[in-house]
C-alpha cells in the first residue's frame, strides 16, 4: 500500500463509526461473557462460575426452545427465499400493474412488527376470527392458528412471511434487473421457453441476491422475538418458545445473570449456524 | 496538508457525535431525575406555601388507579399535594420495570406494589422507607403487617380490600340446575356433569391471559396447609416440594381434571380475562376460578348482574376442609431515596385515614374485608363478598402461598396453562415447576438451595 | 396462503408452457395480471381494510372481529381518544420517536459511510479484515441486552434519547456499512485519483465529491433504517423505559392492555402510527431497488 493511500484514506474515518459500534456493541458483548458468570442486580454481582448455564441449559423450555428456532428460521427463510424469487422474476417480467404490485407486496415491511402481529393474532382467532369465519363461508373447518400445539409456530412463521417477503422481493428485483438482456435474448433466439429463461438464466444469476437473502432472513429468523411476542409470548404453555423469548422471560423475572448467560449461548449458536453458511454461500457465489 | 485534512474531519465529526451526545443528555435531564437533577425541585419543596407533586406508580389494570385519582383530588385541596401518575403494566413486565427502576435509582416518590413474596424480591430495606413506627400504621391489621414486614421492619399501608382465590360462580343457574355449593372436590365435578349437560360452560379458562391459569394452583393453597401445616416452611427451606407432596400435588391435577373431563369452553386459549368475566355474568359460563377482586371489573361491565355472582372456595377431597385463600391488597411505599420523603408520608398518613379509605371505596368496591381496623365491609357489599364472610368469621382462612414464602416460579402461569391444556401432565407440570422455583431460590440467593 | 401465491405462479408458468401458443400473449398477460391483482388483495388488502374499517366502529361493533361496513362511524371520536389517551402518551411517543429516528439515521448515514468508504477503498489491508469481521459478527450476534443497560447506566446515558440513538447506530451500523462498502466498490478509484491530482484531500475526496455519488444507497438506507428505528420495540422497551420516554411502538403494546376490548382504538393507534412510514416510503420508492442493486445484490 502506497503512501499516497494510507493519507487519502485514513483510518480515522473508521474512528467515529468504531468508537460508538465500540462502547455500545462490542463492550457490552464483551462485558456479557463475565457476567453471565455472576448471580446480577444490576448494582452488585457475585461471581458464580458456570451455574446459570447449568440453570440455563436445565431450564424446561430450552429444548424446545432450541427446536423451535431452528424451525422458525428454517421456514421463515426457506419461504422468503423462494417466494421472493418468484415474486422477483415474475415483477422483472412483462407482467401488468408490476409497480402497484411491487409497492402492495413491500408495503408490511413499513409496518411495525408489533402492529402486524395484534392484528393477525385477532384476525386468527378461532371461531370468531376473520380468517377462520371466512373459511367458514367457504364449508372449510378452520384450525385453531395459535392454540393448536401442532400449528401455532408455522402461523407465526407465515405472519413473518407475510411481512417480510417484501425486502426479499425487493432484493431479488435489484438482482434480476441486473442480469444482462442479451442472456435472455439469446435464449429466445435458441427456442427456450420462458421456463427455461427462469431455470438456466435466472435463477444461477441471482445467486449473490439469493444470498443475501438467505443470510438476512436466517439470522433474522434465528434473532427473531418481536413477532412471537406479541402473537403468542411463546404459548401455549411454551410450544412457541424461541431462544430469545427464554431469554427475555429470565430478564422480566429479574435473574439478569442468567439471562446474559442465554445471550451468550445465542451468540455462540448463532455464530456457529450462520459463519459456516456465510463463508459457504461466498464461496460457491457465480458472479457475471 | 491532506493528511491533516482527513484528520480534521474525523475529530470533527467525533466532536459532532460529543455535541449531540451532551446537548441529548440536556435536554432529557428534567425526566431523568437523577439524584443530581433534582435538587431545584427539591428546594421548591421546602416553600410550605408551594404546592409540592409527588410521583406515583401504579399499574394499569382495573380500578384502582381512578380510585386512588378520586382520594388524590382531595388530598391536593386539604394537604396542597399533587399526584403525578406514573403507569406501570401489570405482571412479570411490571415487576421487571419496578425492578430496572430500582436499580437504576429512577422509582417514583411512592409505589404500589405487590405485598408477599414479590415484594421481597423487589430488595425493600435499600429502596423503601421503613414505616414501622408511623403513626398511620397503628390501625392496620397484624395480618397485612406481616405481609410488608421484612426483617423485622414494615413497608407499606394497604391500597384496598383483601380478596380471596376461590371460584366465582353463577348463582341464577346454579338456581335454575337446583345445584347446591359443592364442599368436596368430587360434588364439584358432578356438578361440572350437571351444567355441561344442560349445554353450558361448566369452567371457564381464560388462558389467553396466562395468569388467570393459576387459579387452581394458588386458590388451593387453604386445602394444603390445612393438610400439611408445615408445607410452607419446608417449601421454603428446600425440604417439601409440589411434585413429592400429593396434597400439593392434587393442585396441579385439579388443574388437569376440567379439561381432560372436557368441562372448559371451546377457545379456551383465545379467550381472554374480559371475556372470561361476561360469559361468567351471562351465565353462559358458570365457573371461573379467579380472584375476587374480579367482582369489581364485573360491575364495570355487567352492573346488573353482580349479585348473580357467588364465591365458593376450591374445594378439598374431604368436607371438613373448606376454607378460603386469602390475598392481601396492595401496598403503598415509600421511595426511601426520593427527595420529598415527609410529603409522600403525609399523602400516605391521608390515605389510610378514614376519610382516604373512605373515597377510596367509594370507588373499588371491597373484595373482602379491609385490613384497617375500624373500616368495615359496607352493607352494599357484593352478594359474593357477603358469602365469603362467614369463612372468615369461622376462621377458615389461610393467607396464599406468596405471603407466606419468599419462594414462587416466574414460570407457574406457563406450567399452568401447559397443565390445564393437556399438553403436559400434572405430575410434570409438577416437576417443572420445582425446577422453576429452585431457579428463583437460586437467583435469590436464599440459604439451603 | 403465500404458498397460493407459488403455486399460482407454478400454473402460470405450466400453463405458458402447455396451451402454448393456444392464446394470444396479450391475454394471457391480462389473465395473468387478474390473478395477481385478487390474490394480492386477499392477501395484503384485507387486512389493511380490516384494520382501518373496523377502526372506525365503536366498541360493539369492532368486538365482533368482521369486515362489514361500519353501522355508524367514530371516527373522530376513537382517534381523539387514542391521541388523548393516559394525558396524551401518543404525542409524546410520535415526537421522541420521529427525534430518535431522525438523530440515529443522520448518525448512522455519516459515520457508515465514512467507515464504508475506507473499509472498501483499503480492502486487504493489515488492519481491514479485522475491521470486516468485526462488521461481519455485529450483523450475526444479537446484542448483550443487560450488559448494554449497565454500559449505558454507566456513563449516564440510560432511559436517555442520546444513549438509545447510539445504540440504534451501533446496532444498525453492520448492515449499512456493508451496503455503502458494497456500493463505494462500484465507484471507479480514476474518480479519486483525479481528486488528489486536483489537490483534494481524503477528506474533500469523500465529503465533495464521493459522499454525493452515495445516493441511492443512502436513500436505501435511509428507507430501511428509518423503518427499523421508527418500528423498533425491543431495544426502546429495554433501554429507553419510563412512561415520559415512550415510542409509539410501546404506546401500541400499553395499549394492547389497556384496550384490552376496544379493538377499535388499538386499530386506531395501529394505522396513526404507520402513517410515518408510509410518507417516507412514498417519497423514496423508486429509489430503493437502486440502491440495492449494488448493496445487497454484489455485496
Amino acid at each position: 500500500m502506497t503512501k499516497l493511500t494510507i493519507r487519502t484514506y485514513s483510518y480515522l474515518f473508521l474512528v467515529p463509526a468504531f468508537l460508538i459500534y465500540f462502547v455500545f456493541y462490542l463492550l457490552p458483548t464483551a462485558l456479557s461473557l463475565f457476567f453471565s458468570m455472576t448471580r446480577w442486580t444490576l448494582t452488585d454481582w457475585d461471581y458464580i462460575g458456570f451455574d446459570n448455564y447449568v440453570t440455563f441449559f436445565s431450564e424446561t423450555a430450552l429444548s424446545i426452545g432450541f427446536r423451535n428456532t431452528l424451525i422458525y428460521a428454517v421456514v421463515t427463510c426457506g419461504l422468503k427465499v423462494i417466494l421472493g424469487l418468484l415474486l422477483g422474476a415474475f415483477l422483472t417480467s412483462t407482467a401488468l400493474f408490476k409497480n402497484y404490485l411491487r409497492s402492495v407486496i413491500f408495503f408490511p415491511t413499513l409496518l411495525s412488527t408489533i402492529a402486524v402481529g395484534i392484528a393477525f393474532s385477532i384476525m386468527m382467532h378461532p371461531s370468531s376470527g376473520l380468517i377462520n369465519t371466512s373459511l367458514a363461508a367457504l364449508g372449510i373447518n378452520g384450525p385453531d392458528w395459535l392454540g393448536n400445539t401442532k400449528i401455532a409456530l408455522l402461523s407465526v412463521a407465515l405472519v413473518d412471511v407475510w411481512k417480510g417477503v417484501g425486502v426479499a422481493t425487493v432484493i431479488y428485483i435489484a438482482g434480476i434487473s441486473g442480469i444482462p438482456a442479451e442472456y435472455y435474448e439469446a435464449l429466445k433466439i435458441d427456442g427456450g421457453s420462458s421456463m427455461n429463461a427462469f431455470r438456466y438464466i435466472t435463477v444461477p444469476l441471482s445467486r449473490p441476491a439469493m444470498n443475501s437473502v438467505i443470510i438476512l432472513a436466517f439470522i433474522g429468523g434465528l434473532r427473531s422475538f418481536d413477532l412471537i411476542w406479541a402473537m403468542t409470548k411463546g404459548g401455549p404453555g411454551f410450544t412457541t418458545d424461541l431462544i430469545a423469548s427464554i431469554i427475555y422471560k429470565q430478564y422480566q423475572a429479574g435473574f439478569y445473570g442468567l439471562a446474559t448467560a442465554g445471550n451468550v449461548i445465542l451468540f455462540v449458536g448463532v455464530s456457529l449456524l450462520a459463519f459456516p453458511l456465510y463463508k459457504y454461500l461466498t464461496k460457491s457465489e457465480v458472479y457475471l | 496538508m491532506k493528511r491533516t485534512n482527513a484528520r480534521t474531519l474525523a475529530l470533527l465529526t467525533s466532536m459532532m457525535i460529543v455535541v449531540l451526545l451532551a446537548g441529548c443528555g440536556g435536554n432529557n435531564s428534567p425526566t431523568t431525575n437523577g439524584p443530581s437533577g433534582n435538587t431545584n425541585a427539591n428546594a421548591a419543596t421546602n416553600e410550605p406555601t408551594e404546592k409540592t407533586t409527588l410521583t406515583l406508580m401504579v399499574g394499569n389494570t382495573g380500578t384502582t388507579l381512578e380510585a386512588l385519582k378520586a382520594v388524590a383530588t382531595e388530598a391536593e385541596k386539604k394537604l396542597n399535594i399533587a399526584i403525578e401518575y406514573d403507569i406501570k403494566p401489570d405482571g412479570t413486565e411490571g415487576d421487571n420495570l419496578v425492578k430496572t427502576r430500582l436499580a437504576t435509582g429512577d422509582m417514583a416518590d411512592l409505589l404500589v406494589y405487590n405485598t408477599g413474596s414479590l415484594l421481597k424480591a423487589v430488595n425493600p430495606v435499600d429502596n423503601f422507607l421503613d414505616v414501622t413506627n408511623e403513626p398511620f400504621m397503628a390501625d392496620v391489621l397484624d395480618s397485612f403487617k406481616s405481609v410488608v414486614t421484612v426483617d423485622g421492619k414494615v413497608y407499606g399501608a394497604p391500597v384496598g380490600s383483601s380478596s380471596a382465590g376461590a371460584i366465582l360462580y353463577n348463582k341464577k343457574v346454579y338456581g335454575e340446575l337446583g345445584l347446591t355449593v359443592p364442599r368436596t372436590w368430587d360434588e364439584f365435578m358432578a356438578n361440572n356433569e350437571k351444567i355441561k349437560a344442560a349445554g353450558k360452560t361448566a369452567v371457564i379458562a381464560s388462558y389467553k391471559d396466562t395468569w388467570t391459569s393459576q387459579l387452581f394452583v394458588l386458590g388451593d393453597y387453604y386445602n394444603v396447609q390445612a393438610k400439611v401445616p408445615n408445607f410452607a416452611d419446608n417449601y421454603t427451606n428446600n425440604k417439601a416440594k409440589y411434585a413429592t407432596t400429593p396434597e400439593a400435588l392434587r393442585s396441579f391435577e385439579k388443574t388437569e381434571e376440567p379439561f381432560k373431563a372436557g368441562y372448559m369452553n371451546k377457545d379456551f386459549l383465545a379467550t381472554t380475562y374480559d371475556v372470561a368475566l361476561k360469559m361468567l355474568a351471562e351465565g353462559t359460563g358458570v365457573h371461573y376460578p379467579m380472584l375476587t377482586s374480579a367482582l369489581d371489573s364485573i360491575l364495570q361491565n355487567n352492573p346488573d348482574k353482580i349479585n348473580d355472582i357467588g364465591v365458593f372456595p376450591i374445594p378439598s377431597d374431604s368436607a371438613d376442609v373448606n376454607g378460603l385463600t386469602v390475598w392481601m391488597p396492595s401496598g403503598m411505599y415509600i421511595n426511601k431515596n426520593s427527595k420529598k420523603v415527609e410529603a409522600a408520608k403525609k399523602f400516605v398518613d391521608y390515605f389510610v385515614s378514614k376519610e382516604g379509605q373512605a373515597i377510596f371505596s367509594s370507588k373499588v368496591k371491597a373484595a373482602g374485608p379491609y385490613v384497617i381496623k375500624g373500616i368495615e365491609l359496607p352493607d352494599d357489599a357484593y352478594e359474593g363478598v357477603k358469602e365469603m364472610q362467614k369463612y372468615f368469621d369461622e376462621g377458615k382462612t389461610a393467607p396464599a402461598l406468596e405471603f407466606v414464602s419468599p419462594v414462587k416460579g416466574p414460570n407457574l402461569e406457563n406450567l399452568t396453562v401447559a397443565v390445564g391444556s393437556g399438553i403436559t401432565s400434572a405430575q410434570k407440570g409438577a416437576e417443572d415447576y420445582d425446577k422453576d422455583i429452585l431457579k428463583q431460590a437460586q437467583q435469590l440467593n436464599l440459604p439451603g438451595w | 396462503m403465500s404458498r397460493d401465491i407459488s403455486r399460482m405462479l407454478v400454473e402460470r408458468v405450466d400453463r405458458s408452457r402447455s396451451e402454448n401458443m393456444g392464446i394470444s400473449k396479450q391475454a394471457r398477460r391480462v389473465i395473468v395480471a387478474v390473478i395477481a391483482l385478487v390474490l394480492s388483495t386477499v392477501i395484503f388488502w384485507i387486512p389493511f381494510y380490516f384494520v382501518i374499517i373496523n377502526s372506525f366502529k365503536n366498541q360493539a361493533e369492532s368486538a365482533l372481529m368482521n369486515m362489514s361496513w361500519p353501522k355508524s362511524f367514530h371516527i373522530l371520536e376513537n382517534y381523539k381518544a387514542v391521541l388523548t389517551a393516559s394525558d396524551h402518551m401518543l404525542v409524546r411517543a410520535f415526537y421522541n420517536s420521529m427525534l430518535l429516528t431522525v438523530l440515529s439515521i443522520g448518525v448512522l448515514i455519516i459515520v457508515s459511510a465514512m467507515a464504508g468508504f475506507v473499509l472498501q477503498r483499503r480492502d486487504g489491508g493489515r488492519f481491514s479484515s479485522v475491521f470486516n469481521f468485526l462488521v461481519l459478527a455485529g450483523l450475526m450476534i444479537p446484542p448483550a441486552i443487560v450488559p448494554t443497560i449497565w454500559v449505558l447506566d454507566s456513563i449516564n446515558l440510560f432511559k436517555t434519547l442520546s444513549g438509545i440513538t447510539f445504540v440504534e447506530v451501533a446496532l444498525h451500523f453492520p448492515f449499512a456499512a456493508i451496503l455503502y462498502k458494497a456500493f463505494v466498490a462500484t465507484l471507479p478509484r480514476e474518480i479519486d485519483e483525479s481528486a488528489l491530482i486536483d489537490g483534494a484531500g481524503g477528506g474533500r475526496l469523500f465529503f465533495n465529491i464521493l459522499f454525493p455519488l452515495l445516493k441511492p444507497v443512502t436513500s436505501t438506507i435511509i428507507v430501511l433504517e428509518s423503518i427499523n428505528v421508527f418500528n423498533d420495540f425491543v431495544n426502546p422497551l429495554y433501554f429507553f423505559p419510563g412512561s415520559n420516554n415512550a415510542t409509539v411502538q410501546l404506546t401500541l403494546y400499553n395499549f394492547m392492555s389497556r384496550f384490552t376490548t376496544s379493538w377499535n382504538l388499538l386499530f386506531a393507534d395501529i394505522v396513526l402510527i404507520s402513517i410515518p412510514m408510509l410518507i417516507l416510503f412514498i417519497f423514496f420508492n423508486k429509489q430503493i431497488v437502486a440502491g440495492m442493486t449494488a448493496g445487497a445484490v454484489k455485496g
